[in-house]
């Protein structure tokens, strides 16, 4: 394994361990507030507990997000010295507001974890959505800088330094506002998509858990919104590329050939050496409609660039397969679930919550549909901006390190890394388990009840 | 005198600011995360007949503070990068290792307080996370004290923006790890002042008491060993904090601030101590960071070499003035619902 290449494994095992944590960062403070803002207003404890459990959730994944990014700012110097020597003053702008919005969120986390005694109700809530405001807003600054380097502003070149640097410029380069607004409605989309999953999967073996019920009906009126919008927000990043990225655009479609009227492919493997995309359903027209609303446009081919400018044309357009069909599955559940609960509201005069067992086995599957979209949809960015780390200004190889070694930390990371990931996925299961259970009983009053754990172990000893 | 107030005011306004605020990060950084370190030695050192509730009200005074306190050392990093890019380069490459050490350190640190809350509450599970995080809070400001020893050492050498001296040689030596002992100390000395504060129980109360009066000896010894060592280690820091002409007075007044706090400490004026320890602690960074000047990375980097155009330090400044507006009402309102009774707001 080359230096380089480790460097680049490490980065983007460190970014793709992260972007999990942040895209939950960001969604599930939403969630939270939500719950919380319904038990002030309906004063059902159910939104109490809800909120509570949400809480502690975000409390152990907003740990690992902190450190992991921690992580990853001393690594954008311990692997990429000289892109950071270029580049850290144009971009240090977003980086710094993002600190800000670090100290926020850390900040009313904290007033939000430990000050349900402390704070009155109102304050809490603001401290809710001060959270969630926060976690919006990091994502937003740091996706700032990931703009930049796909499409590089607000500086020129003299002598292999930048000049007439203008941060504000730089900030607001082109690619910001698609992938903006792309990245933080897929947070919450993949958030939204995971909670109504799991909770899915509780309400299927007790289904009058009103627990559950309401957690489920939370994450599908999020989930189902924003899993609607994100296709239409990747048409506004496709269009992007064709006009700003024209050749990471030719890799995620595989087209190697210049031409007029192309098509969408669908599926198929992209071959560097043939220059060819075999295996794949073509639909006329399709790319040139998609990329500039006309069906007969220019898409610029892969045979437009040397060679030695490839990006890895497979990788990125099989990863951008995936992320489109995820989205695809995902916006088909948001309006399954929108007729289902129309129906509902038909027959029984008011909203009210899908929860056929299919439809709940459907939830259950398309679970880890979005968080496979976000890994998906960076590699296609990441990797499809390839040869460069600075698209078209500077290559990843001139931006390493000299470090040598570099495989020592990349496998103390991922092996730390791996550790983290088991303990938190065994926490959250454990905190699954021990979810509260609330019915309703004939008369209408509310009992909170013991887990399902708790009363599964109880049925144990009785026995 | 004279020469080097000319010098810094021929600094441009905003290189100045830049620096102050970078400054202000790392002594807020040292003084609020740098405590928090200091917790974990005390959790590791917790002994005696109230070990549990040693450990208890560490947990309970770190809880609700920490992530936001650590958030300075990010703040700190991105001003560098920001500010003083090829500072920045060249650090990351010649403390490669030791900086990815201190990542390790700051990651099972984190985690592991947070999973030792949220994970079964039954003795084992909780001691085994409880000794994880100890380890790594003694583990994470000894690299951190390492780093800065080796800037101090003036053995970091870069030429046209490379890195000359090696990936080992700058920080594998006696001096470094003087250092890196030292700020391990100092920041245990700052929590146990602070837990005297926190404290409840008259008991617990003097428990960290004579904890702080040891660690302050302690402080003092090493102190005086970095100094000695200094001669030949760091000669260029040495004459900083020898040769100057604010070189005596700055030393005889974070003299006078180290008594206080052992004679406020030992009549039992806590928060009084606090206040002094944590003048201390800001002295004697103030003391290093002017020794350094002009350079942030002697020999050969220095703070107007490195410094970015001012039409980046504009808009950044200005970013961190609208930041600030919203920042600093939300720190006090923090550490006042949490810290409040006890009234860390004098602190802050
Ligand atoms: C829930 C997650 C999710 C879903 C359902 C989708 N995406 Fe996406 N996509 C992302 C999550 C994502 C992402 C991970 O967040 C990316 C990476 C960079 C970015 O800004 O967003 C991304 C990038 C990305 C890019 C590259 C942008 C660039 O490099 O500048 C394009 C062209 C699309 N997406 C297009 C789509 C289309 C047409 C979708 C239709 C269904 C779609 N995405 C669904
Ligand atoms: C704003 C956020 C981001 C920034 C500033 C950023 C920055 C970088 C940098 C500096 C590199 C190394 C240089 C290079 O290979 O081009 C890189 C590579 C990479 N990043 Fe990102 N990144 C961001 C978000 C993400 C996310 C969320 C992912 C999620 C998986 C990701 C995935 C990758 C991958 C896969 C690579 C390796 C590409 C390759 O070398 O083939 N990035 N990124
Ligand atoms: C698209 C990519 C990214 C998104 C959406 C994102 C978003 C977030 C969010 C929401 C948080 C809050 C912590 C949490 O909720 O878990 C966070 C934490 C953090 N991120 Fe990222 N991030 C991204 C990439 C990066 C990159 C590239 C860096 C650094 C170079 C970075 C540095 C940090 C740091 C330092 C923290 C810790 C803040 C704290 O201590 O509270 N992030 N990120």
């Amino acid at each position: 394994m080359t230096d380089l290449f480790a460097a680049r494994s490490q980065m983007a095992m460190s970014l793709g361990f992260h972007i999990i944590f942040a895209a939950v960062g960001v969604a599930l403070p939403l969630l939270m507030v939500i719950a919380e803002a319904l038990w002030l207003k309906t004063k059902d404890e159910t939104y109490r507990t809800l909120a509570q459990q949400w809480a502690k959730g975000t409390a152990i994944l907003f740990a690992v997000g902190a450190v992991s990014g921690t992580v990853l700012s001393f690594e954008l110097g311990l692997l990429w010295p000289r892109f950071m020597d270029f580049a850290g003053a144009i971009i240090g702008l977003p980086f710094a507001l993002e600190g800000f919005a670090f100290f926020v969120e850390a900040i009313f986390l904290a007033i939000y974890l430990y000050g349900w005694k402390r704070v009155p109700p109102a304050w809490h809530l603001f401290a809710g959505v001060m959270v969630s405001l926060a976690g919006a807003a990091s994502a937003i600054f740091v996706v700032s800088v990931n703009g930049w380097m796909n499409s590089p502003t607000g500086f020129r070149i003299e002598g292999g330094k930048a000049v007439d640097i203008e941060p504000i410029v730089a900030m607001f380069n082109p690619a910001w506002v698609p992938e903006a607004i792309h990245m933080t409605i897929a947070a919450y989309a993949a958030t939204a998509f995971a909670v109504a999953g799991v909770h899915a999967f509780l309400l299927k073996r007790d289904h009058d858990n009103l627990f559950h019920r309401h957690a489920l009906a939370i994450a599908l009126v999020v989930g189902g919104i924003t899993a609607i919008l994100q296709p239409l927000s990747g048409d506004l990043n496709a269009r992007h590329l064709a006009h700003q990225q024209p050749r990471k655009l030719a890799a995620l479609e595989g087209q190697f050939k210049t031409e007029k009227g192309a098509p969408l492919r669908i599926g198929g493997l992209p071959n560097e050496k043939t220059r060819e995309t075999p295996y794949a359903l073509e639909i006329p027209y399709g790319l040139s409609l998609l990329a500039f609303h006309d069906p007969q446009a220019e898409v610029k081919g892969l045979e437009e660039w040397p060679k030695a400018d490839y990006p890895p044309v497979a990788v990125v357009h099989i990863a951008f397969q995936i992320m489109v069909g995820c989205g695809m599955a995902m916006a088909a559940v948001g309006v399954v679930a929108l007729i289902l609960a129309w129906r509902n509201r038909h027959r029984l005069g008011r909203w009210s919550l899908p929860d056929q067992t299919w439809f709940l086995r459907t939830l259950v599957l398309a679970a880890p549909l979005g968080f496979i979209a976000i890994e998906a949809g960076w590699t296609v960015t990441e990797v499809g901006r390839q040869p460069f780390i600075i698209a078209g200004i500077m290559r990843t190889a001139e931006a390493v390190t000299l470090v040598p070694h570099l495989t020592i930390p990349l496998i103390t990371f991922t092996l730390v890394y791996l550790f983290l990931a088991f303990v938190v996925v065994f926490l959250l299961l454990r905190q699954f388990r021990q979810s509260p259970r609330i019915v309703r009983d004939r008369a209408g009053d509310i009992t909170v009840g013991e887990s399902a754990a708790a009363r599964a172990k109880a049925a144990g000893d009785a026995d | 005198m004279n020469d080097f107030v000319r010098e810094l005011s021929a600094l441009p306004l905003s290189t100045l600011l830049t620096l102050g605020v970078l400054f202000a990060a790392l002594v807020l950084y040292a003084v609020l995360g740098g405590a928090d370190y200091g917790g974990g030695v005390w959790d590791l050192l917790a002994s005696g007949p109230r070990a549990g509730e040693q450990r208890r009200l560490i947990e309970t005074a770190i809880g609700p503070v920490w992530e936001a306190n650590h958030v300075w050392l990010i703040f700190m990093i991105v001003l560098l990068f920001t500010a003083f890019p090829p500072a920045f380069a060249a650090l990351s490459t010649a403390l490669h290792i030791p900086l990815t050490l201190m990542l390790l350190g700051i990651v099972l640190r984190g985690t592991s307080f947070t999973f030792r809350q949220y994970d079964r509450q039954d003795d084992t599970v909780h001691r085994r996370w409880g000794r994880l995080f100890a380890i790594s809070s003694v583990f994470t400001p000894l690299m951190l004290g390492i780093c800065i020893g080796a800037i101090s050492t003036g053995g970091i050498l870069v030429q046209n923006g490379f890195v000359t001296s090696g990936f080992l040689q700058p920080w594998l030596a006696p001096f470094p790890f003087a250092v890196g002992l030292f700020a391990l100390l100092l920041f245990a000395f700052l929590a146990a002042v602070y837990l005297t504060v926190e404290a409840e129980d008259e008991a617990l109360r003097e428990d960290f008491r004579r904890r702080a009066l040891v660690s302050a000896g302690v402080v003092g010894a090493l102190a005086l060993t970095v100094y000695l060592m200094s001669q030949e280690a760091a000669p260029l820091v040495r004459a900083g904090l020898t040769q100057r002409p604010w070189s005596w007075p700055l030393q005889i007044v974070t003299g006078v601030f180290a008594a206080g706090t052992l004679g406020a400490l030992w009549r039992r004026h806590f928060h009084l101590a606090r206040v002094l320890a944590v003048g201390q602690v800001a002295l004697i960074l103030t003391g290093w960071a002017l020794a350094l000047y002009p350079f942030l990375v002697p020999p050969d980097i220095s703070i107007t070499e490195a410094a970015a155009p001012l039409n980046v330090l504009r808009p950044v400044l200005w970013g961190i003035a609208i930041g600030l507006l919203i920042l600093v009402p939300s720190l006090l309102y923090l550490f006042r619902v949490f810290k409040g009774r006890n009234g860390v707001r004098k602190v802050v």
